[in-house]
């Protein structure tokens, strides 16, 4: 199957540390991956440097065959990539309602000559009224972004990213934060989302929320993928366990 | 209508076109500057220059708008690699550069400024007319962006540039493109004021102008096109009415500025919405 997401050796050192070490993963389009690894592993500079956020010392990342290693963050958000901060970052100041027209407007936005043609903005807030509905946002269109409780800026960084019509959306830990109604509900959203055919990469340290969802794991130590594959035999894997939350994590994948 | 109201429509004119041109830059798109007075002066001089040797008005016009919007460009790009306070002391810098320079140069007339500018033809009543067209055409493109696509991408860069970026903004090029909009109509004022003065120094684009021009922004309410526009007519008005705001101009302004960021830091525009809000109310 073709890779939607590749990333070729990737590395990045800050200071004298590496953060990310020669990491290769290919993650094929439709795939719903789990990366987890314990605190400082790495997994929030991969998804970062996925994202453009920050470039690598070496290696590639390639998106749908392009390599956008050099790309900034919204050229590859034009390629179908989408993400989800683990500190959320609404447009404060903006109504909800706003803040979802403006990603679904990402075409008109994609320069500033086209952004000056174009004043009609009736489509695209019909859809992020349609999006807001589907996060569990209803209500709350006309409140400021600012306002809301951490839960439902979480849900509206996630209709955001949906409305930028993506084939790969990073979520860097949607849950963190959440009560448990809360984040069963996000995790269910974003379940809804994978079952449309979107690639999704989850970055969470609630395992047992990524385990019941995700079909493959990639477990990241000190900037190394040390596991890949099918997440009951990547946590049976004594280095996995070793290196990640021991016993556990065995009981996790147990149950 | 005398002399004087004539002159003084034209200087109301000339601030509503630097006052909104410089908010699309500070209000609309977030980028502080406090260096307006110098694209006004490089649109002068080019203006100036450019009638000098060609006696056309309209091609004056348009050196003026492309110049000012060039070193508009120039300082863009600075803006792209350092933020906020960082660039708010930038642009006080090329500012400060921009009439360092000019003084120096005996082909921009130097201390003594360049006299004797061709006029355009017009009466001074004609010239006011052609300011206030061009005022209102400003004012204009200011509503239009506001409301465009443009606009909205505007108040996320203004907002969280690195949020925007992952809505697919690239918000360098936003950033240059108010830079842009905002220094070549900054520098098609100063080519208007060329022909209003036919005489031009170094010291009318100087940095207190720039401070003035922030003072009416922030005033009428940064990113409020009515609000800016109400605030640099009053904020011209008041030293003609008011003798003693005319000696103590620059104690005035600053005592505004220092109440409005107090009391109410979303200008006339917010206390007039508040206003509006209150009375629906009731």
């Amino acid at each position: 199957m073709t890779a939607i997401l590749q990333l070729d050796d990737v590395a990045v050192r800050f200071g004298g540390v590496s953060a990310v070490d020669g990491v290769s993963v290919s993650i094929a389009a439709g795939e719903f991956i789990g990366l987890i690894g314990p605190n400082g592993a790495g997994k929030t500079t991969l998804i970062r440097l996925v994202a453009g956020i920050i470039t690598p010392d070496q290696g590639r990342i390639v998106i749908d065959q392009k390599d956008v290693t050099r790309n900034s963050t919204a050229a590859r958000v034009r390629k179908g990539l989408a993400l989800t901060h683990q500190l959320v970052r609404p447009f404060r100041e903006m109504t909800v309602l706003d803040n979802v027209a403006l990603a679904a407007g990402y075409r008109r936005t994609s320069s500033p000559l086209r952004a000056a043609l174009f004043v009609e903005r009736e489509p695209e807030y019909e859809r992020a009224a349609a999006l807001i509905v589907r996060v569990g946002l209803t209500g709350t269109e006309r409140r400021l972004a600012g306002s809301l409780p951490l839960g439902q800026m979480k849900r509206l960084e996630m209709a955001r990213a949906l409305a930028l019509d993506p084939r790969v959306v990073l979520f860097d830990e949607p849950l963190a934060g959440l009560n448990r109604a809360e984040a069963t509900r996000q995790i269910e959203t974003i379940a809804a989302v994978h079952a449309q055919g979107i690639t999704v990469v989850l970055v969470e340290h609630n395992l047992e929320e990524v385990l019941r969802s995700c079909k493959r794991l990639i477990v990241l130590n000190n900037g190394r993928v040390i596991g890949d594959g099918a997440p009951q035999s990547v946590i049976a894997d004594a280095a996995v366990q070793e290196a990640y939350v021991g016993s556990g994590m065995n009981a996790h994948a147990v149950h | 209508m005398s002399a004087y109201d004539v002159s003084l429509l034209s200087v109301i004119g000339l601030n509503v076109m630097l006052a909104v041109s410089l908010n699309m830059i500070s209000g609309f798109c977030g980028q502080v500057s406090l260096g307006h007075g110098a694209f006004y002066g490089a649109g002068a001089y080019a203006a100036a220059l450019t009638m000098i040797a060609s006696a056309s008005v309209a091609l004056s016009l348009f050196m003026g708008t492309i110049v000012g919007a060039l070193l508009g460009l120039v300082v863009g790009f600075a803006s792209l690699r350092v933020r906020s306070d960082f660039l708010a002391v930038t642009t006080i810098g090329v500012n400060f550069l921009f009439t360092g320079f000019v003084r120096k140069q005996s082909w921009l007339g130097g201390e003594m400024g360049i006299s004797g500018i061709p006029g355009s033809g017009f009466s001074s009543a004609g010239n006011m007319v052609m300011i206030l067209i061009f005022a209102a055409l400003t004012i204009a493109v200011s509503f239009y962006i506001s409301r465009s696509w443009m606009g909205f991408a505007f108040r996320a860069v203004s907002q969280d540039e690195d949020a925007a970026a992952t809505l697919g903004i690239n918000s360098g090029a936003y950033k240059l493109a108010a830079f842009g909009i905002g220094t070549a109509l900054a520098g098609l004022a100063g080519g208007l004021y060329a022909f209003f003065t036919q005489f031009i120094t170094a010291d009318t684009f100087d940095f207190i102008l720039s401070v003035m021009l922030m003072a009416m922004v922030v005033i009428g309410g940064i990113g409020s096109t009515a609000g800016v526009v109400v605030a640099a007519v009053a904020l011209t008005l008041l030293p003609e009415a008011i003798r003693f705001v005319n000696d103590y101009r620059l104690l005035v302004f600053g005592g505004l500025l220092v109440l409005v960021i107090r009391i109410a830091p979303g200008g006339l525009a917010d206390l007039a919405r508040r206003l509006l809000m209150r009375e629906a109310k009731a």
